[in-house]
């Protein structure tokens, strides 16, 4: 079938700003919204930008606005979509060509809280016994691909992009509820400043938009509880 | 002019392998990492099942096995000195990354927990035994982030996406690389005294693969255009259980649950080819074996695929008839709750790309290119060789999958990749800054940039007749059907005879993208160059060799030939073609035997 994409184009060597072009491609309800991209880049016009690696969801590269909402190119189907689709570089961060934004102040506000195991304690020759439970407790925060569709989809984020946004608080909870780590008090002190947790208004846009179906505005929640009851368990 | 940059140590391309090395390297030398990906966003991260490791967390194993299983799944191709280091260092390098706080999943008592892969056994019994460690199923990821999140703690110096397109090497070693900025699309020289390559592999010679579009064989292609060989090129494993069409992987870990291979009768048909450890053989097996059932006419409705079944009702009743139990020795049964527990990014990829719930739904399933055995020859200290003597370059190191040690010989065992780039990543890392400190930096060539300048002016100013994605689509069909899973003379031969007209038709791409900035229009036409140079040496490397080991099969020659090749091939090529050499296979104390499983 024929599908229509609109694409929102900016070449920083060209264009004043950003303007919407339109492109036909065949394709398939099975195609990825990856796959049409990559039909106008190869058949049509290759300079169009983009970020793409894996092509299954796992990587991260690929997140992009597809009418209106956060998803990663290669997870959407045509068939979830339709035959009318616009596509967007995600919003908050400035877009350097096409598709392609500057990641250096997500990834900037990543490194701010912490985001590796530190531990105080003596390292055993085997490994550190952890309880199958304990594992658990923070297991949905560990299939962070850091693709940023959540911190770009938040409108505290955009609003102030000071915000340390909901991927960094996620990377956070992965290492404060992890009872291995000894290093949660920091964090957690971090995370109590202005642009820490409490910027979040739990709007779940973030929920909404994470292609790993990680439970981010329950995250964050967890993380508020434990800067106010100080109990990180 | 190229901006230039000084550093003790490069590292190329920011996967597993590569971070390990950064993390060891800058432990002792000034390091960068050049990536042409943000390291997050590196293959690693696409790993499932498992990472290989006699621990015995869950039954008896040992190393010695480990090393055993090795060699017989490399068909005894691989190098024996290599394989015993490698599953000896095995269990430190897992408590190790324990220690670097890699979430594991866990047994009862809170070990790592292991399950099973297709061709580890106790070699006591023959049985299958747990050896894979895992983090659910995305264990290449947990180590990708884990090994990540170590360098941002310690500061590592990352250069995130610079495409490196040329190393400067000579018989007296390395001086540095050339990349090209692609933010800016300037060009940068990186003047050092040792460089790693851990740029991985070049499943996109293939059509159908579970490779990332980035795995374009640019590690190996900038080798062979220094005149450095490539080796075993002609062993590229293709994975049992690919998504039918698309190629994204499905875990063997869903055989080592209990899932079952069916054919069109709903037969197990793995019984009949492996009658021991059926399902869990090694992935040459398992794949020719779907090939041959297939041909006789019993895929899916007659068609090209299969059906990989974990739905918990088909697990329960194989269990039963194998005999399967749980460590503690109750009988294996299991729910639709554990499968989702065990494996959820399986079901959802099921769920999302194919519309089915592996719960209560078979997965159609095929062959998919997966991994290079072959690569860049190195010492088992990870050291670059360019010839058959074994001579090293000085300062030059390779590991992971774009490295051939050779640990994996003609076919890799699953599990094994994980422990191979972070056992020989720390290897290199170590070793390149234990050789920086008795060594100078080589001069820099005059005009260092020239010969990428040159790549990319010829692909700005070609005729403009011909396009990329139309070289490659062809390339990529005729690799699928000729040099895969079985192969022929005639059909290797045609696929020769194709690449070499692509290679003279490449010549004729203009790319559309006259631009500086993000230019992934000429990126990608300078990539399809490094997968025809792959593509064609893997062809004639194929071609060659007149037995069937491993990966390489040919119904030609269906029968393994030690006498004529039990010896690694080294590939050269320049204008002309390909020049082919062979070094023998290093054997210690584990005679060729016939392999069955």
């Amino acid at each position: 079938m024929e599908v229509e994409l609109r694409i929102r184009r900016y070449n920083p060597e060209i264009d004043e700003k950003a303007h919407y072009e339109s492109y036909s491609v065949e394709a398939e309800p099975n195609d990825q919204v990856l796959d049409l991209l990559n039909q106008v880049k190869w058949y049509q016009d290759g300079s169009l930008a983009y970020r793409r690696s894996c092509a299954h969801g796992v990587c991260g590269s690929d997140a992009v606005r597809i009418n209106g909402v956060n998803r990663l190119a290669c997870k959407v189907l045509v068939r979830d979509v339709g035959r009318k689709i616009t596509i967007e570089p995600i919003l908050g961060l400035p877009v350097e060509k096409d598709l392609v934004v500057d990641m250096e102040p997500f990834w900037e506000h990543y490194r701010s809280v912490m985001p590796y195991f530190v531990s105080e304690e003596q390292e055993p020759e085997g490994e550190r016994l952890q309880s199958a439970e304990q594992r658990q407790r923070f297991d949905d925060t560990t299939k962070c691909i850091l693709c940023a569709a959540c911190t770009t989809s938040c409108p505290s984020f955009w609003a102030d992009d000071e915000y340390v946004g909901p991927a960094a608080i996620v990377q956070a909870h992965r290492f404060i509820f992890d009872s291995r780590d000894t290093a949660a008090d920091e964090r957690l002190k971090i995370l109590a400043e202005k642009d820490g947790v409490w910027r979040c208004r739990t709007i779940f846009n973030c929920t909404i938009a994470c292609p790993r179906e990680i439970k981010v505005t329950q995250a964050i929640g967890e993380v508020k509880t434990a800067i106010a009851t100080g109990d990180n368990k | 002019m190229a901006t230039e940059h000084q550093h003790e140590v490069l590292i190329v391309g920011g996967g597993g392998a590569g971070l390990m090395a950064a993390l060891y390297a800058s432990k002792g030398a000034d390091t960068a990492v050049l990536t042409k990906l943000h390291p997050v966003r590196s293959h690693t991260g696409a790993a499932q099942g498992g990472v290989g490791a006699a621990l015995g967390s869950e039954e008896q194993d040992r190393p010695e096995w480990h090393t055993y299983d090795t060699i017989k799944g490399s068909d005894f191709l691989g190098d024996q000195d290599a394989i015993q280091f490698m599953c000896e260092e095995a269990v430190a390098t897992v408590f190790e990354l324990e220690h670097m706080g890699l979430p594991f999943s866990r047994t009862p008592e809170g070990k790592i927990a292991q399950r099973y892969f297709g061709g580890h056994t106790n070699n006591d019994s023959g049985k299958p035994v747990r050896r894979a460690a895992y983090a659910a199923d995305r264990t290449g990821h947990m180590i990708l982030q884990t090994l990540y999140q170590q360098c941002v703690k310690h500061d590592v110096v990352f250069m995130d996406e610079f495409q490196v397109m040329d190393v400067l090497v000579g018989d007296e070693g390395v001086a540095g690389v050339v990349a090209v900025e692609l933010a800016t699309g300037e060009l940068h020289v990186f003047h050092s005294k040792a460089v790693i390559f851990t740029t991985g592999g070049w499943g996109r010679v293939w059509e159908i693969t579970s490779n990332a579009h980035s795995y374009t064989g640019d590690g190996v292609a900038m080798t062979l255009r220094r005149g450095l060989p490539a080796e075993d090129m002609e062993f590229f494993q293709f994975h049992p259980t690919g998504i039918y069409r698309m190629g994204i992987l499905i875990t063997e870990g869903v055989r080592g649950e209990g899932g079952v291979l069916l054919n069109n009768d709903g037969e197990r048909f793995m019984e009949r080819y492996a009658p021991t450890i059926k399902d869990l053989a090694s992935r040459d097996v398992v794949s020719r074996a779907m090939y041959l059932e297939m041909r006789d006419g019993r895929g899916i409705n007659g068609g090209r695929y299969l059906y990989l079944d974990v739905r918990p009702d088909t697990v329960n009743k194989y269990a039963e008839i194998d005999g399967r139990t749980r460590p503690d020795g109750s009988p294996y049964i299991v729910t639709g709750e554990e499968i989702l527990a065990k494996l959820p990014d399986i079901i959802d990829f099921a769920r999302t790309y194919m519309a089915v719930d592996p719960i209560i739904e078979p997965m159609p399933v095929q062959p998919t290119a997966h991994y290079a055995m072959g690569g860049i020859p190195t010492t088992l200290r990870g050291e670059v060789i360019r010839d058959e003597q074994n001579t090293i370059i000085p300062g030059f190191y390779a590991a992971g999958e774009v490295a051939c040690v050779s640990v994996h010989g003609a076919n890799r065992l699953g599990t094994n990749s994980l422990l191979d780039i972070i056992v020989f990543g720390r290897e290199c890392g170590t070793r390149a800054a234990e050789y920086t400190k008795g060594a100078d930096f080589l001069p820099l060539p005059s005009d260092a940039e020239a010969m990428v300048r040159k790549q990319l002016e010829d692909l700005r100013g070609g005729e403009g007749s011909e396009k990329a994605a139309t070289l490659r689509k062809e390339m990529q069909e005729v690799m699928f059907d000729h040099v895969s899973v079985f192969r022929t003379k005639e059909g290797m031969s045609q696929s020769v005879e194709k690449i070499q007209e692509l290679k003279e038709r490449y010549l004729k791409i203009r790319v559309d993208d006259p631009g500086n900035v993000f230019n992934t229009d000429q990126l990608e036409a300078w990539e399809l160059g490094c997968l025809l140079d792959v593509a064609e040496v893997t062809a004639v490397s194929a071609l060659q060799r007149t037995e069937s080991r491993g990966a390489h099969a040919r119904e030609d020659y269906p029968k393994r030939d030690d006498q004529n090749w039990l010896k690694h091939t080294m590939a050269y090529q320049d204008e002309s073609g390909v020049t082919l050499r062979y070094k023998p296979a290093t054997i210690t104390k584990w005679k060729p035997i016939e392999r069955v499983y």
